[in-house]
């Protein structure tokens, strides 16, 4: 693998090959099917972390409605799926047939005019990143050309999330309310839920998250990166040094929105279904906790966080249904007060000073190599 | 008063300029102009509105009413990072540099270039970044701390990079609220060495209580007092005037 | 949606929903009081404001079992006992997370929304292992039931213009207190400047957590106007925890007056169009209202001009 090296400083590279070789090798070798599909649903969350990372983390704009957008690409997907499914003669039972079923049941006799763009795959893509994006632009483009951040910013996303998923369930009819959109069968006439086809899934994933991973990374790494720091702590002095602070935010929060819509679409490819509860408040912020858990400015620290707050939810939830509230409480709690960068800040602070401690001493000892000393040394943490 | 009767246009023509807080008018029909190459200090007691017309100038503060004509453009309908583009850069009282970054990054975001979103996506540190950056950190007695992070800084260090990132902008009017303010006596001689180097060829608009300091680079004094003008012209005149004497300098 | 009824049937329709609104009004401005004072006074968004309010929920169906086992003829007053019981227990509660957990956290306001997230997911559960999944429901005593027939198509509920009275009578004493009090001198002193406060002898540490325990305390007898509207679940609170946040923010973050209007507008708009239209789309209509005003006047109805 050829990687510039000024695009990762030496410790991201070891973190940018290990979880390549974690998610393309271990995991996919050592789990079987079932668990290997319950890797590939945490892990659509972690393209919300990694969106987080550069809203939150770098830019300080912290979103509680990330949901939202994971919910708009996931239903975008999920509205093409079913279409395929709800063929006409698949349905041919029902009064209407050739519409989804839960229309059908709330006596709708012709397909809405939005649903129809979603028969056509290539619109269905599209759809799945413009529809979030402008989503994410009007919100963000009203909030910040009006200088609204910090806590009441974080409150109206909040809001627009939970509006969101009133109107989902509200109108079943055109969306399969609190169900849903279920019973997703083919994609091109391609079977998603075999073991076979959820393997796949699964590396396209994480290719697509590797994706993600170098996009976020070459955002960070350019000027952009830097005057969103800058941001987050002196908004003003940014402003008088020429920039629009407004358009930076907004591109930061869209972008996020993309990545999140992208982890949408692939939930509903891998799980089968997609629901308003992955779109409303609570899931919106335990996407925040993912985030805040694998360090809020480290991107793979997001990656690792989502896995393990899904991992011990599931453990938890399923053996002590009862602790898992709490834990998941005492997590928000302790990541906050406690570390507030996460694991990759402790894994800076405990472990990476001792490997460079330990790297340095055996240098010193073999005398010879010249540290080519990293001039791209990153704010990583 | 009458300083406008020479025909030179002015660099900046503040007229009839007023903002009102809730019903306070902290700047009341103020007006003043700054020819060019000019060093204009203002003094005046705490109160008199002297921050408060450098946040309207640079758009921090919108005016309730009145004009603001940089160069003859109307700044007072412009946004803050258009003002700065126009050529008008603005020193905080307190420091405001970016201590998450490196003294080198910090004055590269200042660097006029790559302002927008897509130009900062694609922004290159190329020579000539390198180059005025150096040039630059080495007239702020920074040139061997450029990848120390800003917050490492001492005060006065912290008061020069901000100074050195408006430098960088190269702006046509140089704002200052009170640059030597906190500052060591030496930090201070060094400051007032760093200003005389910077502010030739550029008009700058400073705010300062320092009266020694005053009197060593003003051109021109104006002397503010509950946000009108009290007095103005060069600091001798000024000094003697009776008002200043009462309201400000007495004390 | 107005065109089957005369204007008559609408008059009377507006006066009904609005006195049906009236006990939402009044849960709304006593959540949003307790969240304005303690986001003024400290920068902290609590985002366990409902399950503070839940607390004086379930004390008051706790008080009104107690009531009707032991003391069954005194159970027309129990309602009192219930609000004051309500306000103390989720005021203690509230300065023990004061000591615990906020005052670590000042100055990190997005920090606080995620810590007291954390608080209100461990209440929920906590509720959920003491009283159980299952939603209560409190029995009201025969007094505040049934209503006056003001005409022949007007009728008010005796419990709303109760909770009505009450809700004005606290509101009256927050003024009272944070305005004319020694103690609200101290208040006010501390968010006008913190730092000041302290170098003239005010303990700012005491006066934080007496402010957050009567921000959460009020939380608490709204928890029990609350029980006359909704059935008390583990879960209820986090419902009203978005529309308080508008409320305040609706409202202009610093206004008591602003606080009142906009929980009335809001209250009223969503009990008025719940006539008409299902109550979730009368839900999403209100909020969507609210957020499409916010992004045109970010600063709330009221809110002054201020030097920055």
């Amino acid at each position: 693998m050829i990687i510039n090296s000024r695009f990762f400083n030496r410790s991201e590279l070891i973190g940018f090959v290990t979880l390549a070789l974690l998610l393309f090798l271990i995991l996919p070798l050592s789990l079987d099917a079932f668990r290997l599909n319950l890797v590939a649903k945490y892990l659509t969350y972690a393209f919300v972390a990694i969106g987080l990372v550069l809203c939150w983390g770098y830019g300080g704009i912290l979103s509680l409605g990330q949901g939202m957008f994971f919910g708009l690409g996931g239903y975008c997907m999920a509205m093409f799926l079913k279409l395929e499914a709800s063929s006409v003669e698949n349905t041919k039972i029902q009064s209407t047939p050739g519409i989804p079923d839960f229309m059908d049941w709330n006596q709708i006799t012709a397909l809405p005019f939005f649903w129809k763009p979603f028969h056509s795959f290539p619109l269905t893509l599209l759809a799945i990143v413009l529809v979030p994006t402008l989503f994410a632009f009007i919100i963000g483009t009203a909030m910040f050309k009006r200088r609204v951040g910090g806590v009441y910013f974080a409150i109206i996303t909040q809001a627009i999330a939970a509006i969101l998923t009133i109107l989902i369930v509200g109108q079943q009819g055109y969306t399969g309310g609190i169900n849903g959109i279920t019973d997703l069968r083919t994609l091109n006439g391609w079977d998603i839920r075999t073991d076979h086809a959820k393997f796949i899934l699964y590396f396209v994933e994480v290719v697509l998250l590797f994706g993600c991973i170098v996009t976020a990374q070459f955002i960070r790494l350019t000027k952009l990166g830097r005057i969103l720091v800058a941001m987050r702590e002196q908004e003003d002095r940014v402003r008088f040094s020429g920039y629009s602070v407004a358009n930076f935010k907004i591109f930061a929060f869209c972008a996020a929105a993309i990545f999140s819509a992208i982890g949408g679409a692939l939930f509903t490819l891998e799980v089968g279904f997609m629901s308003p509860s992955f779109v409303g408040i609570v899931p919106s912020i335990e996407m925040v906790i993912y985030t805040a858990v694998g360090g809020r400015m480290s991107i793979f620290g997001a990656v690792y966080g989502s896995l393990l707050v899904n991992f011990a939810k599931t453990t938890l939830s399923e053996s002590f249904p009862q602790l898992w509230l709490f834990g998941l409480g005492a997590l928000f709690i302790a990541v906050v007060l406690a570390f507030p960068n996460g694991l990759s800040g402790i894994w800076a602070d405990h472990v990476q000073s001792r490997i460079d401690r330990l790297i340095s001493s055996i240098k010193r000892k073999s005398g010879g190599w010249t540290s080519n000393s990293v001039a791209d040394g990153a704010p990583a943490e | 008063m009458l300083i406008g009767h020479q025909p030179k246009p002015f660099l900046l023509a503040v007229e009839a300029l007023t903002v009102s807080f809730d019903g306070f008018k902290a700047v009341n029909n103020l007006s003043f102009y700054v020819e060019e190459n000019e060093i204009r200090v203002i003094i005046g007691p705490n109160g008199a509105g002297k921050t408060t017309v450098l946040d309207l100038i640079c758009g921090k503060t919108k005016a309730t009413s009145g004009s603001i004509q940089f160069r003859g453009k109307e700044l007072t309908k412009l946004k803050e990072n258009q003002i700065v583009q126009t050529g008008v850069g603005r020193k905080f009282q307190t420091p405001s540099v970016f201590e998450d970054l490196t003294v080198f990054e910090n004055l590269e975001i200042s660097y006029p270039r790559g302002r927008t979103v897509f130009g900062s996506l694609t922004f290159q540190r190329d020579d000539a970044v390198k180059q005025r950056i150096e040039e630059v950190a080495e007239m702020i007695f920074l040139k061997d701390r450029l990848d120390t992070y800003a917050d490492q800084l001492s005060h006065g260090q912290k008061q020069w990079l901000e100074i050195g990132m408006l430098l960088i902008q190269d702006p046509e009017l140089l704002m200052l609220d009170e640059p030597v303010a906190g500052m060591s006596v030496s930090e201070r001689a060094k400051t007032a060495e760093l200003l005389n180097r910077i502010i030739k060829d550029r008009s700058v608009l400073v705010i300062e209580h320092d009266m020694k300091f005053v009197e060593d680079i003003a051109h021109k004094v104006t002397v503010l007092h509950q946000g009108q003008i009290l007095s103005e012209g060069t600091m001798e005149k000024v000094k003697n005037d009776p008002k200043v004497i009462e309201v400000y300098l007495g004390h | 949606m107005f065109g089957d009824y005369s204007i008559g049937d609408l008059g009377s329709i507006f006066v009904m929903q609005g006195f049906a609104g009236l006990i939402l009004f009044s849960v709304y401005v006593l959540m949003a009081l307790g969240l304005a004072i303690i986001f003024g006074q400290m920068g902290v968004i609590n985002m366990a404001h409902g399950e503070f309010m839940i607390l004086g929920a379930y004390v008051t169906w706790m008080t009104s079992n107690l009531f009707q086992s032991y003391l069954p003829g005194l159970f027309s007053g129990y309602f009192f006992v219930a609000m004051m019981l309500a306000f103390l227990a989720s005021g203690a509660l509230g300065m023990l997370v004061e000591w615990g957990l906020i005052r670590h956290l000042y100055k990190r306001p997005l920090d606080t929304l995620l810590a007291t997230w954390g608080l209100s997911l461990i209440l929920q559960q906590a509720y959920r292992s003491v009283f159980g999944a299952r939603e209560v429901g409190v029995e009201l005593p025969q007094w505040m039931l049934g209503s006056l027939k003001v005409t022949d198509s007007i009728e008010v509920p005796i419990n709303g213009i109760f909770v009505m009275g009450l809700t004005v009578s606290i509101t009256c004493a927050v003024a009272y207190v944070i305005y004319k009090s020694r103690w609200g001198r101290q208040v006010r002193a501390v968010v006008q400047n913190r730092i000041m406060a302290g170098a003239v002898g005010i303990n700012t540490e005491k006066v934080d957590r007496y402010t957050y325990g009567l921000g959460c305390g009020i939380a608490g007898i709204a928890g029990s106007a609350f029980t006359m509207i909704g059935s008390t679940g583990p879960t209820s609170g986090q419902l009203y925890i978005v529309d308080t946040f508008l409320v305040v923010v609706f409202g202009g973050a610093a206004s008591l007056l602003g606080t009142i209007a906009s929980a009335f507008s809001i209250s009223q708009t969503q009990s008025t169009l719940e006539f008409f239209m299902s109550g979730s789309m009368a839900k999403v209509l209100t909020l969507l209202a609210v957020v499409g005003i916010l992004m045109l006047r970010p600063q709330g109805l009221f809110s002054l001009k201020v030097r920055k």
